[in-house]
């Protein structure tokens, strides 16, 4: 006995992709670089005291305003460079910018882990 | 049962935006982990977009009033500075941490992780977000970019996930009232 659901396993195609890679290549490594300032601002705050005392934005917040602030500014500014600046029209080598997007995000992950940026503080 | 405005706000960005967030994942992440050609028909995977498309939007901005009222509204209280010879520090629960050794590393580990990596989680959502709704069906299509959105989600989950447990541990042992 056939079963019910049979006539239904025919798949549509999909439209083919007409959309290049570039936006999401620039919107992914704009992530990661946005992710490595964070990182990158944290232990500068903790390293060096005039960095800390420059990225107190909001007083009440101390240099966390200004250290994810300005994070999020650079993450900003990178994801409008290259994707309006550089590769909106364009297929990248998705790859490579994978592997650049994954160290980067890593660094952000690493740099504000507290054992980190306290051992490079000397504390 | 009264609340006092400070303990509503850590409610509003603990319990509220923060749950919201963790919770949706697995929605989210089922929906982009499914959007496969040889799994869904054309019409199915439209539909299933519509869904996507807004999940993904409303939580790229959950998680960024889940971060923007921790710093800005909850963290203050937090660190605010007890007046000069204060000896009751329950009502400063930064100093109260680091006033006792055993509860030290609730501050220098748990909050100072907490509130730096949370930041991560708004900005990897919202690159998840733009990417489910610049390609939508043809998301299904790439075969690097679902799985970097997917990869992305993830990471947005685990340094939520990080933050709203120490924040939880962190109000136990030293609530803001």
């Amino acid at each position: 006995m056939a079963h019910a659901f049979e006539a239904q396993t025919v798949v549509e195609p999909f439209t083919p992709v007409v959309r290049p890679n570039g936006p999401a290549a620039a919107a992914l490594l704009a992530g990661g670089i946005g992710g490595a300032a964070l990182g990158i601002f944290t232990t500068a705050a903790e390293v060096i005291p005039a960095v800390k005392t420059a990225l107190t934005w909001v007083n009440p917040v101390g240099p966390l305003s200004g250290k994810t602030g300005l994070a999020v500014i650079v993450w900003l500014a990178s994801w409008a460079v290259l994707h309006f600046g550089l590769w909106r029209q364009s297929d990248i080598a998705l790859g490579r910018i994978l592997l650049v997007t994954y160290i980067l995000i890593a660094v952000g992950i690493v740099f504000t882990f507290p054992p980190v940026y306290t051992t490079l503080a000397g504390e | 049962m009264s609340i006092t405005d400070r303990e509503l706000w850590t409610v509003i960005h603990g319990m509220t935006f923060g749950a919201l967030f963790l919770v949706a994942f697995a929605g989210g992440f089922a929906g982009l982990y499914s959007l496969r050609p040889e799994w869904v028909t054309l019409a199915g995977a439209q539909e299933r977009l519509r869904r996507l498309n807004l999940g993904m939007l409303i939580m790229a901005a959950v998680a960024w009033l889940t971060v923007l009222t921790g710093t800005y509204i909850v963290y203050p209280w937090y660190r605010a500075k007890p007046p000069q010879g204060t000896q009751d520090l329950t009502a400063y629960p930064r100093n109260l941490l680091l006033s006792k050794p055993e509860l030290a590393q609730w501050h220098k580990f748990g909050m100072e992780w907490k509130e730096h990596v949370a930041w991560i989680a708004p900005i990897m959502a919202t690159v998840v977000a733009f990417l489910v709704l610049y390609y939508g069906v043809q998301l299904a299509n790439h075969p690097r970019i679902r799985p970097a959105a997917l990869t992305l989600f993830s990471i947005a989950f685990a340094a939520a996930a990080v933050a709203g447990m120490f924040g939880a541990f962190i109000n136990k042992v030293a609530p803001i009232r």
